[in-house]
């Protein structure tokens, strides 16, 4: 057995100056303050640990290349998602001990939970791109038995919402404006800020209950 | 599992002693309280104004006859009550959860309640107990059951479900661990407007987040600290209020849709008979196998025409409702209707003084003077 | 209100387990039910000392379900302030004693899909009752437990004998000692560590799971500090308008009380945080001993835990 069981941190130093400077025009997005229920995204930042699993989708790549070491990326098992961004040859670059490509979320979801299934205590779980991606992926985690505060993540790209609707409890995905039309039942819903990891979605409730018929006009959820 | 109503409108057993209302919390709202319970009812203000407070007082009994007298009560409200929730959870059976690790919880909540009856109202429950070979008997719902405590294969539902159907009360079970507690089961179908079915798993700051202004008081964080030291024996509780308009039970988001436009329905001359203050009497015990406790949420409703029967209360609604801030108005969801609520309240302070606490007083307290 | 509900109780039995270690059994002075607890709870015991009355907190150890009966294991600290010294020698069968309802600080975490247990010495008794509890509802645990010898580890012969696949001992005399990369390398997802021993071990198994990528979660440990002996100071308590000696062998807490004023608590070991007190005036240096206040707090010097911290300095202002 390779004698690594202490799992040193990773230093931070590792990221080289040019790549940051590269990366800069990434999209970050400033969330407004809000509520204590809705997630507050962090940074990514190499732990120590035997195995690590990353998951992105599209941007969410950048934030893995910001951390990619050597050493790491060595002990590293990344499933990314492209979404129509082009970074799946820059991850492929990184080496990773294992690389998966997948055409969507729903596509990829048996493979993490086998990924998870075979995981041992310790494993390190990065999670980069839009709050839909990380929330089910974070949710898969939990449920494989890891506290979601130990799970790290970092939001990039999309500011899109995965949205509950309180009343017929189907999920709407991607949604960017305020209100916005249930997928499922019809009902004009209102986006709140108030989350609930074990769904992976923000709630919808109609907007117009004390007034039927009485819409206010669409605009973006952060206008 | 609910018996056939007898005549008149009351239902129950001539051995027992309380008559039940026949009522209806929707369609037709038959609800009503009888002049015992508008008297017992928890007003929940104790003077002319109103902020949050953590407001905790140890459970133990208190005045005879009044809602705080039994760890449990059951009121004349019961049978009704549990008619409504049996049709609540047919139709939507998301409002009755609980993770897999809190059986063991659902387990202590039933022997809480069943000794907890058995003990303060024998002449409608009885637990007989043999080891672990239990048997339960509900008099007002005619139930008698025999089961196997810790057995959940013996009983018609999971435990929780089983002994809340038979409660009144929306109950939250509350799972402790990393100096938190965690809503992880529940049966809620009597709610002010939240969903377990979206909270269930949060802690207690993320399931409180909509509220406004009390985080930033610090609220939850003395709350918090209050709850997670609460110990076996010793169950502390508090009031909470809202606004309904009509006496709605399910005031749940999930059904937002068709009961929000109720609210639109007042009118200055059906605003006392339809108008209700929605008080609930929150309790908190520390269940001893699961070490998490159980949050009791029991729902009281009250005409805002029976609320001003009673002078002391009439005066101090006006002033409180008036000077309550905003925010609060519109958390609770009555921020339209406020200006008419006024109307009718200000005919009922005459500008007397109110003596201090929330009981009517209504010997020594003087009639209305206008 | 301080502590939690009383229960009176006479001692049944007294059984020595070896050369530190006694075994002592409560039950109901008035026939009736004691309370069911949760695996890892205490119960305080209260001592009465002459003039004095001694509190200290024990795991419990007896099947939590069975309420005819609750046992403590005691380990004779001959260096102590005298609690357990006085349950040795003072206490005999038929007397009668009062206990706390009990509390948990140490509780199972029941999410956890395995429960990983690691005692040390006398910190094998909350995992008595947590066994005892795991097994009735068909949960998955395992024990390491580690002892200075044969003779001084209490239960080992009953465990292993009982669950000779899931508990693992370990004596020091012998030098065996738990592998502890090898136990917490290959745990599945899911997995929650439990430890119970001397500071030194809390200490190592915490580090080693913390190097290993563990999640703080998922790591649970319990160490009742027994309140140190040390120099007498004064305290003004400013709401009672007393000014109180804290002598050299007992803790504020105690001294606060001895003054008849009412003082919340409840594990008397620094740790569940209910006698946390807000320090009005400080000229001197608190000594911090606690695990409740974060090290801001006690940094700050504006709360005290008087269970077991003390006092050095010119003068020390307390709101109680």
């Amino acid at each position: 057995m390779i004698a690594c069981g202490g799992g040193e941190a990773l230093p931070q130093v590792m990221i080289q100056a040019d790549k940051q400077e590269v990366l800069a025009y990434m999209s970050k997005f400033e969330f407004p303050p809000s509520i204590k229920s809705r997630p507050v995204w962090g940074r990514l930042e190499a732990r120590a640990g035997k195995h690590h699993l990353m998951i992105a989708d599209a941007e969410g790549a950048a934030a893995i290349l910001d951390i990619a070491a050597p050493e790491l990326m060595a002990k590293s098992h990344v499933i990314y998602i492209p979404n129509g961004a082009d970074f799946a040859d820059k991850l492929r670059d990184l080496k990773p001990a294992q690389f998966y490509e997948g055409p969507s979320y729903s596509a990829s979801v048996q493979r993490i939970r086998r990924v998870l299934q075979d995981a041992h205590m310790g494993l390190q779980v990065y999670l980069a791109g839009t709050e839909g991606l990380m929330g089910q992926a974070m949710q898969e985690a939990v449920s494989a038995g890891i506290p979601h505060t130990a799970i790290q993540t970092e939001h990039r790209g999309s500011t899109a919402r995965r949205m509950q609707c309180v009343h017929c409890k189907g999920i709407t995905e991607n949604v960017e404006v305020d209100p916005f039309v249930c997928s499922h039942c019809g009902l004009n819903l209102f986006v709140r800020d108030h989350y609930s990891r074990r769904l992976a979605a923000y709630q919808g409730v109609c907007v117009d209950a004390e007034d039927p018929g009485n819409v206010p006009a669409q605009k973006g959820i952060y206008e | 599992m609910v018996e056939k109503p007898l005549t008149h409108g009351v239902i129950g057993r001539d051995d027992m002693t309380i008559q039940f209302n026949d009522e209806t919390f929707r369609d037709d709202y038959s609800f009503y309280n009888s002049a015992w319970a508008i008297k017992r009812f928890p007003f929940p203000f104790d003077k002319d104004d109103y902020m949050y407070s953590v407001n905790m007082e140890p459970h133990a009994g208190g005045r005879e006859g009044s809602i705080f007298d039994n760890r449990f009560d059951v009121d004349e409200h019961y049978v009704s009550e549990m008619r409504d929730r049996a049709l609540v959870l047919a139709s939507d059976p998301l409002r009755c959860q609980s993770l897999p690790h809190m059986t063991l919880a659902g387990w202590d909540l039933l022997e809480l309640i069943m000794v907890s009856k058995s003990e303060d109202y024998p002449d409608m429950f009885e637990l007989h107990r043999d080891g672990d070979k239990w048997r339960w008997i509900n008099k007002p719902l005619g139930i008698d059951d025999s089961f196997t405590f810790l057995d959940e294969t013996t009983l018609p539902y999971g435990p929780m479900e089983y002994i809340t159907r038979q409660t009144q009360g929306d109950f939250a079970v509350l799972d402790q661990r990393d100096d938190n507690l965690w809503m992880d089961a529940g049966m809620i179908t009597t709610q002010a407007d939240w969903s377990l079915d979206f909270d269930i798993g949060m802690n207690f700051f993320e399931w409180h987040a909509p509220v406004p202004l009390a985080h930033e008081k610090g609220i939850f964080v003395r709350a918090l600290k209050f709850l997670l030291n609460i110990q076996q024996g010793s169950p502390v509780r508090r009031l909470n209020w809202t606004m309904t308009v009509n006496p709605l039970l399910d005031t749940s988001p999930e059904n937002y849709h068709k009961w929000g436009v109720q609210k639109t329905t007042l009118t200055p001359d059906n605003l006392g008979s339809k108008q209700h203050l929605r008080v609930e009497l929150q309790t908190f015990f520390r269940l001893p196998r699961s070490n998490a406790m159980v949050f009791p949420i029991r729902c009281y409703l009250c005409a805002f025409q029976d609320i001003v029967s009673v002078p002391k209360w009439g005066r101090r609604l006006h002033r409180v409702i008036r000077d309550l801030p905003d925010e609060l108005a519109e958390y609770k969801g009555f921020a339209a209707n406020r200006p008419m609520m006024l109307d009718y309240l200000a005919k009922f302070d005459d500008g007397l003084p109110t003596s201090p606490g929330i009981w009517p007083e209504i010997e020594t307290e003087p009639a209305l003077q206008k | 209100m301080s502590g939690a509900t009383k229960i009176g109780v006479r001692v049944t039995e007294i059984v020595p387990l070896n050369n530190l270690v006694t075994r002592f059994k409560f039950e109901p002075l008035d026939g009736s039910l004691l309370p069911t607890f949760s695996g890892g709870a205490h119960t305080v015991v209260e001592m009465k000392d002459g003039d004095r009355t001694r509190l200290n907190p024990y795991s419990l150890m007896s099947d939590p379900s069975d309420r005819n009966a609750y046992t403590i294991s005691v380990r004779r600290d001959d260096e102590g302030r005298g609690g357990s010294l006085f349950l040795h020698k003072n206490v005999k069968v038929g007397d009668e004693m009062v206990l706390s309802n009990p509390v948990n600080l140490f509780s199972l975490d029941l999410r956890a899909k395995k429960h990983l247990m690691i005692a040390g010495g006398i910190g094998i008794t909350p995992f008595m009752a947590q066994i005892k509890q795991l097994d009735r509802n068909h949960g998955n645990w395992e024990l390491h437990y580690s002892a200075r010898s044969e003779d001084l580890a209490s239960y080992a012969r009953e465990l292993t004998s009982e669950h000779p696949n899931d508990v693992h001992v370990y004596y020091n005399d012998k030098d065996q000692s738990i592998d502890l990369e090898q136990l917490l390398d290959g745990q599945p997802l899911g997995t929650h560590i439990y430890i119970c021993g001397p500071r030194g071990m809390i200490d190592w198994v915490r580090g080693t799971a913390k190097e290993l990528g563990w999640p703080r979660e998922a790591v649970h440990f319990e160490e009742f500090l027994a309140p140190k002996p040390g120099k007498p100071f004064e305290v003004k308590l400013a709401v009672s308008n007393k000014v109180i000696e804290v002598g050299e062998h007992e803790s504020l807490l105690e001294a606060i009380e001895r003054a008849g004023v009412d003082a919340p608590y409840l594990c008397r070991g620094g740790a569940c945080g209910q006698c946390e007190t807000n320090v009005l005036e400080c000229d001197g240096e608190i000594v911090h001993r606690d695990h409740w206040l974060e090290p801001d707090e006690h940094a700050s010097n504006e709360k005290i835990m008087p269970c077991v911290s003390r006092f050095t300095g010119k003068t020390l202002v307390l709101d109680r």
